[in-house]
C-alpha cells in the first residue's frame, strides 16, 4: 500500500492544507475528507500524517487553533488561516503553479 | 517567529495539557472515520480495522506530532536528565565520590579565576577605562621609572595634542582640627585629575585651575568616609574649615566614595599650591601621572608625540633631560603591577589539579561504562541509535559537571574572601574582588565541558559492532581495551601529580634557601615606624632639626628602648632614594652614571640594625652642616666602584650631595629589595650619610620621609603603645605610623614565595591524594574484572604471592611510566617558575628523585590491597561466577 502511495512533494501537503481551510475554518477529520474528495484515488494522504503538518504550521504560526464543538456535538479542534498564512497561500501557490508549468515545458521538449 | 517560541514554550510548560489535547483531537478522528465506514456498511471491526489502515500508527503519528511541536530533544534530554539522577541516587557513594572531587577542582579553579578576572581582566572603574595611561620615564642604561618633575609634567601637559594629563603626588598628613589629631593619607593633586578620570564629585565641586598654583587660597577635597566622620556627610563638609598639616583649608568638595588612587585617601589638596624647592627641579621626579588620550587619538600616536617632546626637552634642558625618554603605558596595567605573573601561576597549579579531578572522574565513570555495557548493548539492539545512547551517556556526565560546578561555586563564595585575606600584603583592587556574571558562565561552561570531556572515553565506548558479544558476556575484548584506557588516565593523574609536587617541592626549597641568606642586619628586637612631626614644629630648618632630637630623646627614655635612630628610608619597606655618583669629578652623561641607594640617617642607624662595619668609621656626632661632606659606603659600592674594600679616605662625587663627599667607612651590605629581590635588583650599591648634613632647604621636605628605628630589649610590639604615647610631644599631636618590626619586613619579603610554596605543598598534596585513590580504584577495578583468570591460574598452581606479584607489576609498570612522563614535564614547570618567582632556584635533580619516589611509594601502598585482595580468590568460586 505504501507502495502505490503518490508521494507529495516537500510543502505540497502545508499548501493543500492552506488551500482547504482557505473558505473557512475545519476541523483534520473534516480537512482529511476533503482532500479525499476532491483528489479522489490519487492522493493516497495517510490520514495521520496530517496532524504533525497541523502542528508544523500552528507553530509557524500559519494557522491558528480553536476548540469548537463539531456537527455531531463534540469537541473539535478548528483550524484557520491567519493572515500570515494567507499571504503564504497566495505566495505559495504561485511558486508551485510557476513550478510546475517549468518542470512540464521540460519534461515536454523534445 | 513569536509564533514559534510561543509554541514550543507551551508545548514545553504545559506538557500535560497540550498532551492531552493531542490524544483528544487524534481520537476525534478516528471515531469520526470509524462512523464514516459504518456508515458505508462496514461492521464495527471492519471499520476499525480500515480506520486503523487509513490513519496510521497512534503511536507513531503521536510522536510525529511531538517532533512536530519542536521539543522532541527537550524532551529527552529531560528524561535522560531525570535518569541521570535516578541512576546517581542508586549509587551515591559513586556520586559523592565524584561529585567532591569536582566541587573541590571547580572551586579552587573559580577562586582564581575571580581574582584575576577583577584585579587583572576587569576594566578600572572609570568611564572608558582603556583610554586612560600613565606616563614613564626612559633611560637607556636603566629602563623605565615610573616618577616625572614637576616642570617637565607642565610642558608635556602644554604641549601635548593627544594627551589630557593630570599628576599627583603622596600628601599624607596630621588633622588636628576638627576633631582628634589623625595621621591620614592623602595626595596632592593637579586641577585636572578629576576630568582625566571623568569622575562626579559626590558633593561640592572638583579644583580650578585657579586653585592649582602657588599663594592661590588654601582649599581641600575631602573623602566620603571622612565627610561622614568629621562633617556629618552630606553637603555639611562644604565650605568648612580643615585644619591639615597646621594649615587652615577651606572644603570645596567631597570625593566619590570608594575614591582611591593607588591606596585609600582621606585629604586632597592642590599640587600646584606646593612651593617646596623640588616643585622646580627638573630632576626630582616624583609625580605619577595619569592621562586621557584625547577624542581620536590613538596610543602609537601619544608615543610619537611624547618622543618628539622628550627630544625637545633633552635639546633644552640636557643636564636633567639628556638621553631621557617618555612613553605612555595603559593605567590598568600600572595599577595592577607585577601580581599577574602569581596570580596566572596559581590559575595554571589549579587547573592541574581540577584535571587530575577530571580524570579520576573519567576512570570512575569508565569503570562503570564497562560493567553497564550490556544495558547499554541491550539498548542499541532495542534500536535505540548509537547517537542517541552516546548522547544519553554525556546527558550523565553532564549532569555530574554541572553539579559538580554548581557545588563548585557554592566552595568559591565561601573562600574567596579567606583567599583575598590571606594573600601576603595588599592585593590590588582587593575590594572590587567578586564573584560577576561572567565568572559565573566561566565556571559553569568549565564544569560542563569537564562533563563533557571525561564522560568522552566511555560515552565512545557504546557498543555497536559488537553487541552480540557483549550480551552474550564474552567480554574479554572489551576489558582489554579498557584496561589500556585505565592504564592512560593513571599515567595522566601521576604525571600530573609529578609536576605539582616538585614544583611544590621547589618552591619550598627555595623558601628555605632564602630564609638562610644573611640580610645584613640584625633583624631581632627592631622596631621601625613613619613619623609625622607636629605640624607646629614644621618652621624654620633649626626648629624642624631640634624637633627631630626631640622625638629621638624622647624615644631613648621609653622603657625598652636600647638605641634609636632615624633614617630615610627603611630597609624591606616600600621607599627609595637612588641617587648617580662617580669615583672622578668627570661625571658620565646622564643615564650612564652608576646608582647608589642613598639613606640619610642618625649615628646610631648603625647599632640599631645592627649592621656590621668592615673598614673605618660610621658617620657620628660631629658630621654636621659645617664639617666636611662625609659617606660610608657598602662593600657592595666598594667593591663595584674601586674593585677592592679598603677605600676609606677616597673620595666620591654625588651631585645631589654637591659633590665630592669623602668616604670615612665601609659598612656590610643590607638586602634593602628583600631577601628574594636583593641579587636582582637594578641599584645594588649603597650609601649612608648624616641626616645633620641634609641641606636646611630641604629639611622641610625630608620631614615627610623620615622613620625612627629602635632597638630594644625586649619583644618589640610591647614597646609601641608606650613609643606611640610619649612621641605626641609637647603639642600632643605627633602620629606614628606604618609601623613594623624589622622581623616583620624580613619576612614579608618572601611572603610572595611562601605564600605560593604554601598553596603550591597544598596542591600538591591533594593531586598526591587524588593519584592514589585513582591508582586504587582503577586497579581494584582491573582485578576485580580478572578474578576469573586468578582463578584459573590458581587452580593450575599459582600461589596467592604470585597473584600479589603479578598485580604489582602491572600497578609499577604504569606508576613508573607516568613517574617519569611527569618528571620530564618538570622541566617545563621548572623553567616557568624560575621566570616568574623572584629568587627562585633551578630544579634540582634531587627535588625531583625525592618526590617523585614519595609518589611511587604512595601509589604503590595503594595498589597494594587491590592486590592482597587479588590473591585472597579462592579458586574454584571464581571458575563458578559466571
Amino acid at each position: 500500500m505504501d507502495d502505490e502511495r503518490l508521494d507529495l512533494p516537500q510543502g505540497a501537503l502545508d499548501l493543500l492544507i492552506l488551500k482547504t481551510i482557505a473558505l473557512e475554518p475545519q476541523h483534520g477529520w473534516a480537512i482529511s475528507e476533503r482532500l479525499h474528495q476532491i483528489s479522489g484515488a490519487t492522493l493516497q494522504i495517510r490520514q495521520g500524517s496530517l496532524y504533525p503538518a497541523l502542528h508544523r504550521l500552528e507553530r509557524r504560526g500559519w494557522i491558528k487553533a480553536r476548540w469548537g464543538t463539531s456537527d455531531n456535538n463534540r469537541r473539535a479542534k478548528y483550524y484557520e488561516l491567519t493572515q500570515q498564512g494567507r499571504a503564504q497561500l497566495g505566495d505559495r501557490t504561485d511558486a508551485w503553479r510557476r513550478l510546475t508549468t517549468v518542470v512540464g515545458l521540460v519534461l515536454d521538449s523534445r | 517567529m513569536f509564533s514559534d517560541v510561543f509554541h514550543r514554550l507551551r508545548a514545553l510548560l504545559r506538557r500535560t495539557t497540550v498532551e492531552r489535547e493531542m490524544a483528544e483531537e487524534l481520537q476525534f478522528h478516528i471515531d469520526r472515520q470509524i462512523e464514516a465506514y459504518r456508515r458505508l456498511g462496514l461492521d464495527d471491526a471492519q471499520a476499525r480495522r480500515s480506520t486503523r489502515l487509513a490513519f496510521g500508527g497512534l503511536d507513531q503519528i503521536s510522536e510525529d506530532v511531538r517532533d512536530a511541536r519542536g521539543i522532541r530533544w527537550l524532551d529527552d534530554l529531560l528524561r535522560d536528565v531525570g535518569y541521570a539522577f535516578r541512576t546517581f541516587r542508586r549509587l551515591p557513594g559513586f556520586a559523592a565520590m565524584a561529585l567532591l572531587l569536582l566541587a573541590l577542582g571547580i572551586g579552587a579553579t573559580t577562586v582564581m579565576f575571580t581574582v584575576i578576572n577583577s584585579v587583572l581582566l576587569r576594566p578600572l572603574a572609570y568611564p572608558e577605562p582603556d583610554r586612560l595611561v600613565t606616563l614613564h620615564g626612559f633611560t637607556e642604561g636603566f629602563g623605565e621609572s615610573w616618577g616625572a618633575s614637576y616642570p617637565d609634567f607642565l610642558d608635556i601637559q602644554r604641549e601635548s595634542r593627544t594627551l589630557t594629563m593630570a599628576a599627583w603626588r603622596e600628601g599624607g598628613g596630621t588633622i588636628s582640627a576638627p576633631g582628634d589629631p589623625e595621621y591620614v593619607d592623602g595626595r596632592q593633586i593637579s586641577a585636572e585629575l578629576f576630568a582625566v578620570l571623568r569622575l562626579r564629585m559626590s558633593q561640592g565641586r572638583p579644583f580650578l585651575r585657579d586653585d592649582d598654583r602657588p599663594g592661590a587660597s588654601p582649599v581641600a577635597i575631602v573623602s566620603d568616609s571622612l565627610s561622614r566622620n568629621r562633617f556629618g556627610g552630606g553637603a555639611a563638609a562644604i565650605g568648612q574649615r580643615l585644619v591639615f598639616e597646621g594649615i587652615s583649608y577651606t572644603v570645596v568638595g567631597v570625593a566619590p566614595a570608594g575614591f582611591g588612587l593607588d591606596g585609600e585617601l582621606e585629604v586632597i589638596t592642590p599640587l600646584g599650591e606646593n612651593t617646596e624647592p623640588r616643585m622646580r627641579n627638573r630632576e626630582a621626579r616624583f609625580l605619577h601621572t595619569v592621562a586621557r588620550l584625547s577624542p581620536g587619538a590613538e596610543l602609537s600616536e601619544a608615543q610619537a608625540e611624547l618622543a618628539i617632546i622628550a627630544r625637545r626637552l633633552a635639546a633644552q634642558f640636557p643636564a636633567s633631560n639628556g638621553g631621557r625618554g617618555m612613553r605612555a603605558r595603559p593605567l590598568q596595567h600600572d595599577v595592577v603591577g607585577d601580581i599577574g605573573s602569581t596570580l596566572w601561576l596559581l590559575l595554571a597549579a589549579v587547573a592541574l589539579v581540577l584535571l587530575i579531578a577530571c580524570v579520576n572522574v573519567a576512570s570512575l565513570l569508565l569503570a562503570r561504562g564497562v560493567s553497564r555495557e550490556r544495558e547499554l548493548a541491550t539498548r542499541v539492539s532495542l534500536g535505540a541509535s548509537r547517537a542517541r545512547v552516546v548522547r544519553q551517556c554525556l546527558t550523565e556526565s553532564g549532569v555530574l559537571g554541572l553539579t559538580g560546578g554548581v557545588l563548585g561555586i557554592l566552595v568559591a563564595a565561601a573562600s574567596l574572601r579567606p583567599f583575598v585575606v590571606f594573600w601576603p600584603g595588599a592585593l590590588p583592587r582587593a575590594a572590587e574582588i567578586q564573584l560577576d556574571w561572567r565568572v559565573l558562565l566561566a565556571a559553569l561552561a568549565l564544569s560542563l565541558a569537564s562533563g563533557l570531556a571525561f564522560g568522552l572515553a566511555p560515552a565512545m565506548r557504546v557498543p555497536m559492532g559488537r553487541v552480540e558479544g557483549a550480551l552474550r558476556g564474552s567480554s574479554g575484548t572489551i576489558v582489554r581495551s579498557s584496561r589500556r584506557l585505565h592504564s592512560a588516565f593513571v599515567i595522566t593523574e601521576l604525571a600530573l601529580a609529578v609536576v605539582l609536587l616538585v614544583s611544590a617541592g621547589m618552591l619550598a626549597r627555595t623558601l628555605v634557601t632564602l630564609a638562610s641568606l644573611d640580610p645584613g642586619l640584625n633583624a631581632h628586637n627592631v622596631l621601625t615606624a613613619r613619623v609625622a612631626l607636629s605640624p607646629s614644629a614644621l618652621g624654620t630648618p633649626p626648629e624642624i632639626s631640634a624637633a627631630w632630637q626631640d622625638v629621638l630623646d624622647r624615644a631613648r627614655r621609653v622603657p625598652g628602648v636600647e638605641s634609636a635612630a632615624l633614617t630615610d628610608i627603611v630597609p624591606m619597606r616600600e621607599g627609595e632614594n637612588s641617587v648617580p655618583y662617580s669615583i672622578s669629578a668627570a661625571m658620565p652623561p646622564p643615564g650612564q652614571a652608576p646608582i647608589a641607594l642613598a639613606s640619610s640617617v642618625t649615628p646610631d642607624y648603625l647599632k640599631v640594625m645592627g649592621i656590621p662595619l668592615r673598614a673605618g668609621r660610621f658617620l657620628d656626632e660631629h658630621d654636621g652642616l659645617g664639617s666636611e661632606p662625609v659617606v660610608v659606603i657598602d662593600d657592595t659600592l666598594a667593591l663595584h666602584a674601586f674593585g677592592r674594600r679598603d677605600v676609606v679616605g677616597r673620595q666620591l662625587w654625588v651631585p645631589t650631595m654637591g659633590a665630592p663627599v669623602r668616604i670615612v667607612g665601609v659598612v656590610g651590605h643590607v638586602r634593602h629589595w628583600g631577601l628574594a629581590g636583593d641579587d636582582r635588583s637594578r641599584v645594588r650599591d649603597q650609601m649612608y650619610y648624616s641626616f645633620a648634613q641634609v641641606p636646611p632647604s630641604l629639611l622641610r621636605t625630608f620631614a615627610s620621609f623620615m622613620s625612627i628605628a629602635v632597638r630594644t630589649n625586649r619583644v618589640p610590639l610591647d614597646i609601641v603603645e608606650a613609643l606611640r604615647r610619649d612621641l605626641r610631644g609637647a603639642s600632643n599631636d605627633q602620629a606614628l605610623y606604618d609601623v613594623r618590626t624589622m622581623e616583620q619586613l624580613v619576612s614579608g619579603s618572601v611572603a610572595r614565595q611562601r605564600f605560593l610554596a604554601l598553596l603550591f605543598s597544598i596542591f600538591g598534596v591533594v593531586a598526591l591524594f587524588l593519584a592514589c585513590v585513582g591508582v586504587y580504584g582503577v586497579l581494584a577495578y582491573l582485578t576485580s574484572q580478572r578474578v576469573r583468570e586468578f582463578g584459573v591460574r590458581m587452580a593450575l598452581g599459582a600461589t596467592p604471592r604470585d597473584v600479589t606479584r603479578l598485580v604489582l607489576r602491572q600497578s609499577l609498570a604504569m606508576i613508573t611510566v607516568g613517574a617519569a612522563i611527569g618528571a620530564a614535564a618538570t622541566w617545563v614547570a621548572g623553567r616557568v617558575l624560575l621566570t616568574l618567582v623572584d629568587g627562585m632556584r633551578a630544579v634540582e635533580v634531587s627535588t625531583v628523585t625525592t618526590t617523585t619516589a614519595i609518589l611511587v611509594i604512595a601509589a604503590l601502598i595503594a595498589s597494594y590491597v587491590p592486590a592482597t585482595r587479588a590473591s585472597r580468590v579462592d579458586a574454584m568460586t571464581a571458575l563458578r561466577q559466571e
